[in-house]
């Protein structure tokens, strides 16, 4: 290797063009394709939600068989959970975390190349289900039993590539481990961490422990279907029920998976633009510990309905309530941080404070649907669907477009366009509420989750979700274009590029040279 | 704050559909809320969901007001110096426990209704449901009656692809049957609830609550409706291409009224046995009912 820290010359002799993509084993080229990866499969899980919001426009059937609509919201969630979340905090993750702790690289450079690569193969498996005879899987991104296993020819290799994605995932879990364990730069104690990597920390165990056990629950599909077996069946002895608590086994620590990586960019974020250390640092490290550690015992909550005994219905309920301790205490310290701040509001703290309010809001109607006699109206119905649609766009999302906009100096060298950037924030928050607030009163006047029609008392509030969500769904392409944009070119940023940001990785020269921290950092 | 920002713009878009749909009387923007429903386990349940919203509202106005407050005096262009607290132990320990506090304050009404909601004992009368794709099976237990209950044939009709139907124009679109389950008024209720083929979950809202039906499972459940009426609900459970048209219709009768429905249905000698084993139609024999 080259003495010189910074000398982008170094690699000579290596690949160019296409090779050098697909051999790479640089972390912050696979960070790209990985963040690039993700925004593909935005769009796609985009371009299905829209195909949703349009047939839910008005009453009656104007667009597609119920069936193909089925697939939409299948396919839908399983793009955005698997496509388009996870492999955007796994690409911030393989630019960030090496550089927020000083090491050269991600701890296991090559495996990160195949966990990279495995997810088009995945997804070029599990979006070619829908042209296949009776099309793509339709029975929920749960895959309920016995309804997933009406699916046709598709249906195997949805289980397989559920099986590559997850592999990927465990394989970058292993990786962000290996990473923060061993790389740190001298000096840097666990407790002196960036809250992000903190929160990619416990996700990445969280993820290594439950992925596992999304294979086997669809794997026991897979032999349920196939090889006689009858895990899930009443009628040889199995349990349909037992399938709901092995996927919410795995089920809610992923949504935790989806979301503690936000707060870990959030509290990246607000620190940088109020001018202010984040407040309770270490409560906020507990914090996610707490919520990591409830993730696994409130499965259940999913399942109220499905008749379990009153102490399972009590114990879920209870543990579920407890949850909103340490996010309220998350909450309570995003909002002391900025107390006596001196803010100011570019595109990346319009996110992040975008993304207190309206998580919040997600946060609230979390605990609502906790309270399980209550949950027994809620359940299935679009009040669910806004929940975690708050939670998840206006949370996860929001907090991956908070954090593109905030390092996009440092990985293109220019700043992005203010002017654009803010016109995104604004049309992105305006219509997300537009679509996703009246789901709210959807829901509780009466119209469940997954139904391609309705009847016409819910006729107005849907119209407008739809305005919404169309007016959404378009302003992200403001967001392509400005990306675009600042690719190409623009005002050069600084190393530094926000005045109050602080890290390791505002040390090095923006755009990041190809290879950083060859001599690690000394942290004080 | 964002409903707010919605309604205004729901209201003109309303009336633009009006004109170019005329979109159906009935639609009803007023409509936000969970319904009190008819029974006093319902009631109990809104007021559960009224008082957790109301908490979410109170803890709501105190975070949003600080944030808001904070974000318009405490920011660079006002010329502040930032503060350097990172830190205050007090502070973390009093929002730590007040929420504990609330939520165990709240833990208890809940507590109560769900032990409620969970005694099936004492009931008078029981009728099984049974979920089909995409109907549901209606028993009533020890009185010989029992049958089918269907989305009615103008619903049918009018939901397919490019029917020309306008729903407005059918009564009740997708939310009637053509046979109700009829059931007395102050009669405690049981149910047994289960599923044919997949899983499917039977709602009615006026009720207060859902209940999977689940193949190989038998789920109790119980009611005692206090106001006749005809109530609405449907499938709550993905259960396949069909999921969405199958509604379910109760008619609540008065005592007397009720015994006289039955009797004449067991008169009428109209068993479900002879239909629940036919084949489920064919979707070209159910558009061609």
């Amino acid at each position: 290797m080259t003495a010189t820290t910074y000398n982008d010359a170094s690699h000579e002799g290596e690949p160019t063009g296409f090779t050098r993509w697909l051999v790479t084993t640089n972390h912050k080229d696979i960070g790209s394709m990985y963040l690039l990866f993700s925004l593909a499969m935005f769009l796609v899980g985009g371009a299905m939600a829209l195909v949703i919001r349009a047939e839910l426009f008005q009453p009656g059937l104007q667009l597609v068989d119920p069936y193909f609509f089925n697939q939409m919201t299948t396919m839908h969630a399983l793009v955005m959970i698997f496509g388009a979340v996870m492999p955007a905090f796994t690409g911030l993750a393989n630019w960030m975390i090496p550089l927020m702790v000083g090491a050269p690289d991600m701890a296991l450079p090559r495996m990160n190349n195949w966990s990279f690569w495995l997810l088009p193969f995945g997804f070029a498996v599990l979006l070619s289900t829908l042209f296949m005879p009776g099309g793509g899987p339709a029975g929920g991104w749960t895959m309920y039993p016995p309804l997933m296993l009406q699916t046709g020819t598709a249906f195997p290799f949805v289980i397989f590539a559920i099986h590559v994605l997850g592999i990927s995932s465990i394989m970058g879990s292993i990786n962000v481990i290996a990473t923060i364990l061993n790389m740190r730069a001298p000096g840097m104690t666990l407790m002196k961490m960036p809250l992000f990597v903190w929160t990619w920390l416990i996700t990445a165990y969280l993820m290594i422990a439950v992925m596992p056990v999304l294979a086997g629950a669809v794997t026991m599909l897979l032999t349920d279907q196939y090889f006689g077996t009858t895990f899930f069946s009443a009628a040889g002895g199995g349990d349909p029920v037992l399938y709901q608590h092995i996927f919410w086994f795995f089920g809610h620590p992923e949504v935790y998976i989806l979301i503690l990586p936000a707060f870990g960019i959030i509290s990246t974020i607000i620190p940088t633009f109020a001018r202010k250390p984040l407040f309770g640092y270490s409560s906020m490290v507990y914090a996610t510990a707490s919520i990591a550690f409830l993730s696994f015992i409130v499965w259940a909550h999913h399942m109220f309905t499905v008749g379990m005994p009153l102490a399972g219905e009590l114990f879920f309920m209870y543990s579920t309530m407890l949850i909103a301790v340490p996010t309220g205490v998350k909450v309570f310290n995003w909002v002391s941080t900025m107390w006596r701040g001196a803010m100011t509001f570019e595109t990346p703290m319009l996110f992040a404070l975008a993304f207190v309010f309206l998580f919040t809001i997600g946060g609230f109607s979390g605990l609502m649907l906790a309270i399980a006699p209550a949950d027994f109206q809620y359940h299935d119905t679009y009040f669910v669907v806004a929940h975690f649609h708050y939670v998840l766009v206006t949370g996860a999302v929001f907090a991956i477009l908070a954090a593109a906009y905030y390092w996009l100096p440092k990985w293109t060298g220019h700043m992005y366009s203010e002017r654009l950037g803010q016109w995104h924030f604004w049309l992105s928050v305006v219509f997300v509420n537009v679509l996703f607030f009246p789901q709210h009163f959807l829901g509780l006047a009466g119209m469940p989750r997954r139904i391609p029609d309705y009847s016409v008392q819910f006729a107005d509030w849907n119209m407008v979700s739809s305005i919404g969500g169309f007016g959404f769904g378009f302003a992200q392409l403001l967001f392509v274009w400005l990306l675009y944009k600042c690719i190409r070119g623009g005002q050069q940023a600084e190393a530094k590029a926000w005045e109050g940001a602080d890290g390791l990785e505002w040390d090095v020269p923006s755009p990041a040279p190809h290879h950083t921290f060859d001599t690690p950092p000394v942290v004080r | 704050m964002t409903a707010a920002t919605a309604m205004p713009l729901g209201g003109r878009l309303a009336a633009l559909a009006a004109a170019l749909f005329a979109a159906p009387a009935s639609a009803d923007f007023g409509l936000l809320n969970m319904t009190q429903g008819v029974t006093e386990s319902s009631r109990e349940i809104y007021g559960l969901h009224m008082t957790i919203f109301a908490i979410t509202v109170v803890i709501g106005v105190g975070v949003f007001g600080a944030m808001v407050y904070s974000i318009f005096r405490h920011r660079k262009s006002r010329g502040v110096t930032p503060s350097k607290f990172h830190h205050s132990t007090a502070m973390e320990i009093v929002w730590t426990v007040i929420p504990l506090v609330i939520l165990v304050a709240m833990a208890v009404p809940a507590t109560r209704v769900l032990i409620d909601l969970d005694d099936t004992s004492g009931s008078e009368m029981t009728v099984k449901i049974t979920g089909y794709q995409w109907f549901w099976g209606y028993d009533y237990r020890g009185e010989d009656v029992q049958f089918l209950s269907r989305l009615s044939t103008d619903s049918d009709r009018a939901r397919r692809l490019d029917s020309g139907v306008r729903p407005a124009s059918v009564d009740n679109y997708l939310q009637n049957v053509d046979q109700r389950l009829v059931l007395p008024v102050d009669t405690r209720i049981r149910f047994q609830i289960t599923g044919a083929d997949v899983i499917h979950s039977w709602w009615m809202p006026d009720l207060g609550w859902k209940k999977d039906a689940i193949p190989g499972y038998v789920n109790e459940m119980w009611t005692e409706i206090e106001e006749p009426g005809v109530y609405r609900g449907r499938c709550a459970e993905l259960c396949g291409r069909d999921h969405g048209f199958m509604p379910i219709v109760v008619e609540a009768l008065p005592k007397a009224e009720f015994e006289t429905w039955l009797a004449n249905r067991q008169a009428s000698g109209e068993g479900m046995t002879a239909q629940a084993e036919a084949a489920p139609e064919t979707d070209g024999e159910l558009a061609a009912r």
